[in-house]
């Protein structure tokens, strides 16, 4: 067990290292790390620490946080479209990003602007809803109550955003969400990165706690409960874990949307149904996945960069179903 | 005959015979259907035609048409992605300039046997063919024919009086996210604010990317290290002089060095109208302070 997730964290590490080193320019290693020049002229280092490194960093938690989320849906509403997008949280977040941007709010907190700060809350807001119709239920509630109404909730929400975008009439709000919508991982800085690992840290915190009984409640609410799991608490906090990881990586890279659906299929395909080892391993392949697949939106028709989400989908998609049918 | 029949916008049904015929009899273009109801829904189209004089011919206008101000009066028919056919088809027009991507608006148009102008956003060479076509199309062939030269010479003279000043590379961002340097669009080497930055003296830090705009990542302007950057504003509630503060993250690009990232705001910069002239004399001076404006 500990040598797959060395394997996939091998993995992560090596395209870690790989993909700062390639880009839409070409720059010299022995001139990056040059002390001889101040770091204000040497065009190398910026690129390498200010284009390249910021990305590739968030590329890690984006894509770690949305395989993480994807993989505690898919086990907690025990379906296997189930992804971040399901209970309504990128709508959220589609939600916040456009009141920030047609509302052209503009302050920052802690060098972190308001579009990010309000795609956090969109997103955690959404599942805030969900989360409260759950309490509202005595015990817990059944997955099927909690698909549609995140499916509700995602359809009240996108339609709230469009009323908004349709009486504002503002063609750069409607660009501005657009571009944003595309997703990107270009973050310009490392303090969006800072400010994510905040509810990521914790989240993580949350889904360390999850593996043993995540497999028990995959198989089922009762089966769990017969073996002494506490259902409603393990779903809170997994539905508070899972908000708070989208919520960081959704703030961060817009959204992306494919990765929290298929990189957990990837991941159980290849090592199987054991949560101990599908989290963290998913987690691993997640990072690894999108910093790959980021590398190739800014290579591919450079100088030119494709939008990510493209990448993750042209990939992914024929990967997927290769694993799907490889052994039939 | 079928860029006749564009220009003049006659689509319907039978109307090429009606053309041919015309033509052969020696009648102008312009002077076969004079339109006296005009639904203008482009802001760039909607400012030609109240700039040649042709304003009283219009009777409703797009959502995002926000000059000239005698224009605000008139009745707002949507634009590009929403336009209000129903409304459209209400007013009766006898022409209605459109924007060239509006196929399905152009299809209803046909259906209602409504003659279209269908207008799309160029270089500056096709801003005053438009105004003079345009002209035609209304009637006001010499007024439209006066303002396309009239943009024509304040041009040729912002060319020469640079023609002698060093030309710096520079960069066109329209469109970034507030306070970062995320989602940062630019000009490329082909469109309207290309051709102004070339006519206002300015070598184009993307002219080799044979698009209008291009998404720009902070490795690419890192890149291309420009010696100016041009940051253009829409609204007047989006200047904020501190904005620009974040650019000196990316303190090895001359622009940023040489404290040359300048926010220039005004609708102008973004609708290719008869203010083109003025927005590139405003991006000459921008870019050459030395020379007298």
């Amino acid at each position: 067990m500990a040598a797959t997730v060395l394997g996939f964290g091998a993995l992560t590490l090596v395209v870690c290292v790989l993909a700062p080193l390639a880009g839409s320019t070409s720059i010299d290693l022995a001139k990056v790390f040059d002390r001889t020049q101040p770091f204000a002229d040497n065009v190398d280092a910026q690129v390498f620490f200010i284009a390249r490194m910021p990305r590739v960093v968030a590329a890690g938690i984006v894509g770690a946080g949305l395989a993480l989320s994807g993989v505690v849906f898919q086990a907690l509403l025990r379906n296997p479209l189930a992804s971040p997008d399901t209970l309504g949280v990128s709508a959220g977040a589609t939600l916040g990003a456009m009141l920030a941007l047609t509302a052209r709010a503009d302050f920052t907190v802690f060098g972190v602007s308001v579009v990010p700060l309000a795609t956090f809350a969109g997103a955690v807001g959404s599942l805030a809803i969900v989360f409260a119709l759950s309490m509202a239920r005595r015990r817990g509630t059944s997955t099927t109550v909690l698909l549609l109404g995140g499916i509700a909730i995602a359809a009240l929400l996108n339609a709230a955003g469009r009323f908004i975008q349709y009486l504002t009439a503002d063609i750069t709000g409607t660009f501005r969400t657009v571009q944003w919508m595309m997703g990107s991982l270009d973050v310009g800085s490392y303090a969006p990165i800072v400010a994510s690992l905040v509810p990521f840290g914790i989240a993580c915190a949350g889904f360390a706690t999850l593996p043993r009984v995540l497999d028990l409640v995959s198989l089922g609410e009762e089966a769990a409960e017969a073996r002494g799991v506490d259902v409603v608490r393990t779903e809170r906090l997994a539905l508070v874990s899972a908000s708070l990881s989208t919520g960081a990586a959704v703030s961060l890279g817009g959204p992306i949307l494919f990765v929290g659906i298929i990189v957990p299929h990837i991941v159980r395909l290849i090592v199987g149904a054991d949560h101990r080892l599908v989290l963290p391993a998913s987690a691993l392949f997640g990072a690894s996945f999108l910093v790959g697949c980021d590398l190739v939106a800014r290579t591919v028709a450079s100088p030119v960069e494709v939008p990510v989400g493209v990448i993750t989908a042209i990939i992914g998609g024929p990967f997927f179903l290769w694993l799907l049918f490889r052994g039939r | 005959m079928a860029v006749i029949q564009r220009q003049i916008g006659l689509r319907a049904k039978g109307s090429g015979l009606l053309v041919a015929l015309a033509l052969a009899l020696g009648v102008q273009p312009s002077a076969l259907a004079q339109a006296r109801r005009v639904v203008s829904i482009i802001p760039a189209t909607t400012e030609m035609l109240f700039a040649m004089g042709a304003g009283d011919r219009v009777i409703a206008i797009g959502t995002y048409d926000h000059y000239p101000p005698e224009a605000q009066k008139l009745p707002k028919v949507g634009a590009l992605i929403d336009p209000n056919v129903e409304q459209i088809l209400q007013m009766r027009p006898d022409l209605v300039v459109i924007y060239g991507t509006q196929t399905e608006l152009k299809q209803r148009l046909e259906r209602a046997r409504i003659p279209y102008y269908s207008y799309v956003h160029k270089g500056l060479a096709d801003i005053t063919e438009t105004m003079r076509s345009l002209g035609a199309r209304v009637g006001a062939a010499d007024a439209g024919n006066a303002l396309a030269s009239r943009v024509e010479r304040q041009l040729a003279d912002i060319r020469e009086h640079v023609s002698k000043a060093p030309h710096p590379k520079t960069l066109i961002v329209f469109e970034r996210e507030r306070r970062t340097l995320r989602n940062i669009y630019a000009s490329g080497g082909e469109g309207f604010l290309h051709d102004m930055l070339v006519a206002a003296g300015g070598v184009d830090a993307m002219a080799d990317v044979r698009r209008q705009s291009v998404t720009m990542s902070t490795e690419m302007v890192l890149d291309r290290a420009p010696d100016v950057i041009i940051e253009l504003r829409y609204a007047k509630d989006d200047i904020d002089d501190t904005d620009t503060t974040v650019w000196n993250r990316l303190a090895s690009i001359p622009a940023v060095r040489n404290r040359r990232v300048i926010v220039l705001t005004g609708e102008e910069f973004v609708v290719p109208g008869p203010r083109v002239g003025e927005a590139t004399r405003r991006l000459a001076a921008a870019l050459h302070p030395e020379l007298r404006w």
